[in-house]
């Protein structure tokens, strides 16, 4: 294995070409003979596509899953996990379980979300129950908070509707599909600030899950304060986090980029809300991630050539209740402050020494464990195959670095411990 | 000399007179007029069942904490017989001093004021009136052209006053020598050395748990970490300020310190203390101040900028402004060597009854200034109750990090411990950085007129301010300070010029202070 690694990649940024280079490794072109690219979900669909798609030798290993739309786009997220929560209550699991309002108890963590043109009348049915509710259009296909608007009256869907010069819903072709959530109009305020967390989370296999959760995850900050006022709907500034767009509001800064560390927010819930219910939070975020990943799991196509690292939107809301937004396959490596650029310098360094063990040429059949001394700033999030062997639960607890601690049991809400839940 | 007793009965004299006619006074008398109508208040021992009830209701416990408050904050009575101006500061060179700085900060101050032809206060108009009041949680969106203002003065002015501070009596000769001062506070205060620094701070001692050090990831929390939790939570269960404050030395559960905090500082957030409080809100929106549009600059060039801080803009100004206009600041300058400057309505220059304190709390913020605020707002959301615990926390320590007095906890004393503990106990490093024309403080004093904050990271901050409370002494910033340069020793013995030193101690945000502290005091081989 003398040879150094030789990477591609389509995504021009110094974060990840600094992090190539100063391993030695070596650039190349598509078309030569590669081990490492890092591509965009263009190129990946391209590479796994049934008409130009290759299959990849052992030595190669790419950073996206083929079918990471399953969790990255918005609908099918919603969709996968609305199958799981079925499948579980099937079975019977006492994950399923519900409350008297019929809302799951443990797995309620996605606003209710409805595709649109295809679950239009039910949508209307469940706005009509509680008229005064916001609710958010997101397409479905795009990124960086494009195309979002929010809408508290059924008149508005039928004027975007008539705008996109279509009669009716029925003939949409799916890229222009869009989700329609209930938005969250009670977001936990900081200083009278909305906010929404950015964690990242890499995926070395889906069967079995291996996950870890990047510590120094990060809130974003509206640089305008969140009223929930009507008359402010149409200030994307108020209800979007999105860097990219809060990037145009007046007030961006850029030493700190309306950016705080997890760290922050933990310090800052632990002193205003107390231990518990922050430790609870943060165990809860880390339990909709991996019911997320769960998910999926089984329809992922678990090619062992790829791994992921996957940027996971959160809002909490005023009584501490964490909310998966999306999650993104191509969490932005564009840096806005100097703080940024490091974060997502050590980011992709600790995720490259996760996925090409040693800096060496890959071999994607190696069975993807790598040693504790490399995770770098990510922690084991779930290990599905650990957690079989031991038979105790191995996930995370909320409290980063204390790596002692009960493990076994999981009293939730209803005081039971739900051991086997996690296998 | 005063005999203790007449100290004491002196002491008892002053609690009862600032206690009397407090709110505290008509509750307690409110409470035992109630007691009357309790079967077991019998009137033949009347005054001891009052008692006894007052006791098991609590309400003893308040009034011993207001007590116990009053002798914290205030100094004891020197001699009967001293004036007012000896318990603001004994020594006339330094009152002298702070009246010569104070008048140069007035003057900068008029002279603004006249360039930019803007009043000291005026009235706003009522439109602006109801702007300002639709805005006032929001008022960091508000973008005021502030680029003709300027920070009324910054730390480095104020120590090139420091610097030139000299005791007539005292004759230095015109030579430093070993025997007298290297450093640039060239005034003979009496500080402590660490032998008495280890004895006061004996909490941090090597043996004794503090958070900071023994609650880290690699530490078993049930080795110190739980128990503390438990005796914390009792604390406040008891109510005991004094407890509270032996307690809080080795530092505080994040999930108790605000509490902790408020005992400590006999905050209580009363309905009477919002009112208050929203009286102050309603003279913000009524006039509008010179000094506003200088709060304004300082949080925009401070906490705005801040990655910790910056989320808390808006709350900084409801606490600033509102702070400006509070006339009971005005109390702590009966022990501070500082005055409140006068002003005078418009054409009656020189008429004393048309004077006025201006700012109405005599307080002219600096450049930095916001950030004595920008911590507290971790820990508490609730604006009535931020602005309480700021300004005690104001009158109680952070004054003397801006006025020229003789006090331990004094600007002047904790430069002089930062550069006599340095000189002591790294006389290579500090010979070093003289010659090359980098004197320590030069670089320290930023830090601790500061209080560190905006320096430290704020978890750690906290844990500083923790032992400020729980010691009630400002010493543990030169402390700290010099613990900082021990630290960096080998990097600064490398350097060659201001800047560069400059440059070794210019990121403080990954240090851990209580480790540094119990190196440097308990630790160090002299």
């Amino acid at each position: 294995m003398a040879g150094k690694v030789k990477w591609v990649t389509d995504i021009e940024k110094s974060v990840l070409i600094n992090n190539f280079e100063k391993r030695g490794w070596i650039q190349v072109a598509e078309n030569e003979d590669w081990n490492f690219y890092w591509m965009s979900v263009q190129t990946i669909r391209n590479v796994f596509s049934v008409e130009t798609g290759y299959r990849l030798s052992d030595d190669q290993i790419v950073n996206h899953f083929p079918n990471h739309y399953e969790l990255t786009r918005k609908d099918l997220m919603v969709k996968n996990i609305k199958r799981y929560r079925k499948e579980l209550e099937k079975e019977g699991s006492p994950l399923a379980e519900k409350d008297e309002n019929g809302k799951y108890i443990y797995l309620d963590f996605v606003p209710v979300t409805f595709m649109l043109p295809a679950d239009y009348n039910l949508f209307v049915e469940e706005f009509r129950k509680n008229p005064s509710s916001t609710w958010i259009m997101k397409p479905c296909g795009k990124a960086q908070g494009k195309g979002i608007f929010l809408i508290n009256k059924l008149s508005q869907i039928k004027k975007w509707s008539r705008d996109s010069k279509t009669s009716s819903f029925v003939s949409q072709s799916s890229k222009e599909a869009y989700v329609i959530s209930l938005y969250i109009n009670n977001p936990l305020l900081i200083g009278g600030k909305k906010f929404d967390l950015r964690l990242y989370v890499l995926v070395s296999t889906y069967r079995p899950l291996r996950c870890y959760m990047y510590k120094l995850g990060f809130c974003r900050f509206c640089t305008v304060k969140y009223t929930p006022s009507t008359s402010e709907l149409d200030n994307m500034f108020v209800h979007l986090t999105n860097v990219a767009i809060q990037k145009h509001g007046d007030d961006y800064n850029h030493i700190h980029g309306g950016k705080w560390t997890v760290s922050n927010l933990r310090l800052y819930l632990e002193s205003t809300r107390g231990k518990e219910v922050t430790n609870k939070l943060f165990d809860e975020i880390h339990w909709i991630i991996v019911q997320s990943l769960k998910a999926v799991a089984p329809v992922m196509n678990n090619d062992k050539h790829c791994f992921e690292c996957y940027g996971y939107d959160i809002i909490i809301d005023d009584k501490l209740k964490p909310w998966l937004i999306e999650v993104n396959a191509s969490p932005s490596l564009t840096s806005s402050t100097a703080n940024d650029r490091i974060l997502k310098y050590n980011l992709i360094n600790d995720t490259l020494n996760i996925a090409v063990p040693n800096g060496e040429i890959p071999d994607s059949k190696w069975n993807k464990s790598p040693p504790k001394e490399v995770l770098g700033n990510y922690e084991v999030l779930y290990d599905e195959e650990m957690a079989q062997s031991d038979g105790t639960d191995r996930d995370l607890r909320g409290r980063p670095g204390q790596s002692t601690g009960v493990k076994g049991s999981r009293a939730r809400d209803s005081g039971k411990p739900v051991l086997t839940t996690w296998k | 000399m005063l005999d203790p007793d007449r100290g004491l009965s002196l002491t008892i004299a002053r609690v009862v007179q600032r206690l009397q006619g407090s709110s505290l006074h008509s509750q307690l008398e409110r409470q035992a007029r109630v007691s009357l109508h309790k079967p077991e208040i019998k009137l033949e021992s009347l005054k001891e069942d009052i008692k006894d009830f007052l006791k098991t209701s609590g309400w003893e416990k308040k009034l011993q904490n207001a007590v116990y408050s009053e002798l914290n904050v205030f100094p004891l009575p020197c001699h009967p017989a001293a004036p007012p101006e000896h318990i603001k500061e004994p020594l006339a060179y330094m009152r002298k001093a702070q009246g010569s700085w104070e008048k140069r900060i007035l003057k900068s101050l008029n002279s603004m004021c006249t360039e930019l032809n803007i009043p000291l206060a005026q009235k706003r108009p009522a439109n602006e009136q109801k702007e300002l009041l639709n805005k006032w949680n929001e008022m960091g969106t508000d973008e005021p052209d502030l680029s003709l203002f300027r920070p009324v003065y910054a730390p480095k002015d104020f120590l090139e006053v420091l610097m030139n501070l000299r005791n007539p009596n005292y004759e230095n000769g015109e030579q430093p020598s070993f025997r007298n001062h290297l450093g640039l506070i060239q005034v003979p205060l009496k500080v402590k050395d660490i032998p008495e620094l280890k004895e006061d701070f004996s909490e941090l001692g090597l043996n004794i748990g503090q958070l900071g050090i023994d609650d880290s990831a690699q530490v078993p929390p049930e080795f110190f970490e739980n128990e503390h939790v438990r005796v914390g939570q009792k604390v406040l269960a008891e109510q005991d300020s004094a407890a509270a404050q032996q307690y809080v030395r080795q530092g505080c559960p994040t999930a108790l310190r605000a509490d902790l905090w408020a005992l400590i500082l006999n905050v209580s957030n009363q309905p009477e203390d919002i009112l208050y409080y929203e009286q102050l809100k309603s003279n913000v929106i009524q006039h509008n101040l010179l000094v506003d549009s200088l709060i304004y600059k300082d949080v925009k060039l401070t906490a705005s900028n801040d990655d910790y801080y910056f989320v808390f803009e808006d709350y900084l100004y409801q606490v600033l402004l509102c702070f400006s206009r509070d006339t009971s600041v005005l109390e702590h300058f009966s022990y501070s060597s500082a005055t409140p400057p006068k002003s005078y309505i418009q054409g009656k220059l020189g008429m004393e009854e048309y004077a006025v304190y201006y700012p109405p709390n005599g307080v002219i913020p600096f450049h930095g200034f916001s950030m004595y605020v920008a911590p507290l707002c971790f820990l508490y959301h609730e604006p009535s109750k931020l602005y309480q615990i700021f300004r005690e926390m104001y009158v109680r320590f952070f004054f003397r990090l801006h006025s020229i007095s003789s006090h331990p906890s004094g600007i002047v004393s904790l430069c002089l411990l930062f550069e006599t503990l340095l000189q002591t106990h790294l006389p290579q490093l500090f010979y070093h950085l003289r010659e090359i024309g980098a004197q320590p403080l030069r670089i320290s004093f930023k830090w601790m007129v500061r209080a560190f904050s905006g320096y430290l990271a704020t978890d750690q901050l906290l844990l500083l301010w923790d032992r400020i409370l729980g010691y009630n002494s400002l010493e543990i910033l030169a402390v700290l300070a010099a613990a900082v340069f021990a630290f960096r020793a080998v990097n600064l013995m490398e350097v060659t010029s201001l800047a560069a030193a400059e440059a070794v101690l210019a990121d403080l945000s990954t240090l851990k202070v209580m480790p540094l502290l119990q190196i440097f005091l308990f630790a160090t081989v002299t």
